[in-house]
């Protein structure tokens, strides 16, 4: 077990944001969290990556309870892609990237060989080598995102937290990018949306509503038409992609109201 | 821990379109370039910053020929003696002339690099060194001085005690005021340091109003505008010693300083404790603004716009910027300083006249030309 979410909570202003969460990320699997907005997926992200301290509960890192590590201890083990891409100052993609280094590198000393040809290589599995001179608030949002996903791999994480990777993804890039997930060996633990992405690209799935775990399984345990209907409100059909046999939900646009 | 990246030969987004790439090897090495530049405008702003002070010495309502400079500045550092006759131009050159351009040099790096400073613990471009009240708290302490004077009994130094005073005790507000669950984020600390300014320049309003004395109002005036008239042998070594330490600092937490300007949640993931590190800033900068307002009073601009003119031509990484900033402050203000002094000699112009008279069109014509962005297009 890399990473287990341990009783989980987060209150803030007297709100449980995140209820007494039991999730565990095994070594190289990808884990899945999704649900409705507001269900708290990002706060227990926050709580992963340490932008936030969990209130009670704890997240373990090989058994080890984050809090007791220094913030650049775990940052050399967790590496994460995070809601927030807007910066300041008109960095160039290459800096951004080599700033994945940050938690490695010794004070100013400039970086190494071996680091750089890091982020050569990370740039190119990101196809962002072309950009490398661009200033990053010149970007679109999915070259952005591509940046990102490279600063964090250049991170050389062994745990790789993401909020939904694949937002202002085309779809060519969503489906690169989850592919490369998959072949990476990584331990992933990723909020996403698009719940057939998540089905195709996660080993599990867990779901959350209002900040508790409602389900937590294979793909095709969790994502029942049932389950989908309690927690996101929807009617939903339950198909099986032919190759692979992963559920695919083809929505029903009728309003859920009406259809029974 | 590396395996994860580096052994994985599978999927690769990079080789689906090969075409994509083939321009990169064409490119030249950014990061070489970046490097070979810098070393240039080091070189070359080491140079300018020496002639500059040198200049600086020698011109003036009485204009002493270089080799004299040289020769009194030599005889003055070695103990070598002087001509009889030469004793007023070694007396402007020693005691009038050098410590105030030394004293130029220091403010103009200090101011510039606190801008750089405070731009990034605040996150914000419209940022300069007195954004958080510290200018308007060390004005009302040397409103004090020169309306009441109070401190007298300090003499000459009373002004400069009393503006450092004054902005610690404004640092401290705003501290205080700033702090909330958070910690210090950046928006609330420009906004307390705005509104706490507003306060304190109103406080001073209504000191010099009240002041007996007709005179008070003009002197005000021109110590808020920045003046380095008072400068001497013995204002130099505080000043200077806090402004070397703040360049050290700053350059040794620079990565640190990139890290933060990509947003407090990314600095927690790459190992960047943002308010630890914005309340470290907070101290170093204030107590430097503090203390180079108590020397020259409040110099406008140059810690808003030198940061952004450096950025423009260095890249925005802070190891080039905090390198490049210092050397360019100084070279800035030893002119305008000699503008101040020679333009309308032998009334003085404010300092913070000139560096808005200069500045502003440099700026803007350098930000026009490269396409500059910050924070956004």
């Amino acid at each position: 077990m890399v990473l287990s979410l341990r009783d989980l909570s987060v209150e803030a202003a007297g709100r449980a944001l995140v209820d007494r969460l039991n999730i565990d990320v095994e070594a190289g699997r990808i884990v899945g969290l999704v649900g409705p907005n507001g269900s708290g997926k990002s706060t227990a992200l926050r709580c992963v990556y340490r932008a936030l301290r969990p209130t009670s509960g704890a997240v373990l890192l090989d058994g080890t309870d984050l809090t007791s590590l220094k913030l650049r201890d775990s940052a050399r083990s967790i590496a994460a892609l995070t809601q927030e891409s807007q910066t300041e100052l008109d960095f160039t993609v290459e800096e951004v990237v080599a700033l994945g280094r940050a938690p490695h590198a010794r004070g100013n000393h400039p970086l190494t060989a071996r680091e750089r040809a890091l982020c050569r290589q990370s740039m190119e599995r990101l196809d962002v080598t072309h950009l490398a001179d661009r200033s990053v608030l010149t970007l679109s949002g999915g070259e952005r995102q591509r940046v990102l996903v490279a600063r964090a791999l250049v991170q050389e994480p062994r745990v790789l937290v993401l909020d939904e990777p694949t937002n202002h993804l085309d779809v060519r890039h969503q489906v690169e990018l989850l592919s490369f997930l998959r072949g990476s060996g990584l331990t992933v633990l990723t909020a996403l949306h698009d719940l057939n992405l998540a089905a195709a690209a996660c080993d599990r799935i867990a779901v959350l509503s209002s900040g508790s775990l409602v389900s937590t399984g294979e793909p095709a345990e969790v994502l029942t038409p049932e389950l989908v209907r309690k927690v996101f409100g929807v009617d939903v059909t339950v198909v099986h992609h032919p190759r692979t046999g992963a559920p695919h939900l083809i929505y029903d646009l009728t309003a859920p109201a009406s259809t029974t | 821990m590396a395996e994860a990246v580096s052994e994985t030969p599978s999927a690769e987004p990079g080789t689906a379109e090969p075409s994509r790439n083939e321009t990169h090897d064409e490119e030249p090495d950014g990061r070489g370039a970046g490097r070979g530049r810098l070393l240039t405008a080091l070189v070359v702003l080491s140079v300018t910053l020496v002639v500059s002070v040198l200049a600086g010495i020698a011109l003036g309502p009485t204009v002493v020929p270089p080799a004299d400079v040289v020769h009194f500045l030599w005889a003055a550092l070695t103990g070598g003696g002087i001509g009889a006759d030469e004793v007023t131009g070694y007396s402007i050159v020693w005691h009038v002339r050098t410590p105030r351009v030394l004293l130029a040099a220091v403010v103009g790096a200090g101011l510039a690099v606190v801008g750089v400073a405070i731009q990034a613990l605040v996150r914000n471009a419209l940022a300069d060194p007195f954004v958080l009240g510290i200018s308007s708290g060390a004005s009302v302490g040397a409103t004090a001085v020169v309306v009441f004077g109070v401190f007298a009994s300090l003499g000459v130094y009373a002004l400069s005690a009393a503006a450092f005073l004054g902005a610690l005790g404004a640092t401290l507000l705003v501290y205080l005021a700033a702090r909330g669950p958070l910690g210090l984020t950046p928006l609330r600390l420009v906004l307390t340091g705005v509104a706490l300014a507003y306060g304190f320049q109103a406080l001073m309003s209504v000191l010099v109003f009240l002041s007996p004395n007709g005179q008070a109002a003009r002197t005000v005036l021109f110590w808020l505008l920045g003046s380095l008239g008072a400068a001497s042998w013995e204002s130099l070594p505080l000043v200077t010693a806090a402004v070397l330490v703040a360049i050290g600092v700053l350059l040794r937490q620079s990565r640190s300083l990139d890290v933060l300007a990509l947003g407090d949640e990314t600095a927690a993931s790459l190992g960047v404790d943002a308010d630890a590190l914005r309340r470290g800033l907070f101290l170093l900068t204030a107590a430097v603004t503090g203390l180079i307002v108590a020397v020259s009073g409040a110099i406008a601009f140059v810690g808003l716009v030198l940061p952004h003119v450096v950025r423009i031509l260095v890249g925005s990484t802070h190891r080039r910027v905090l390198a490049i900033t210092p050397l360019a402050g100084a070279c800035f203000m030893v002119w305008v300083d000699l503008v101040a002094r020679t333009a309308f000699a032998p009334e003085e112009l404010p300092l913070g006249v000139i560096t808005a008279l200069i500045g502003v069109p440099v700026f803007i014509t350098l930000m026009r030309r490269r396409g500059y962005l910050f924070g956004g297009r």
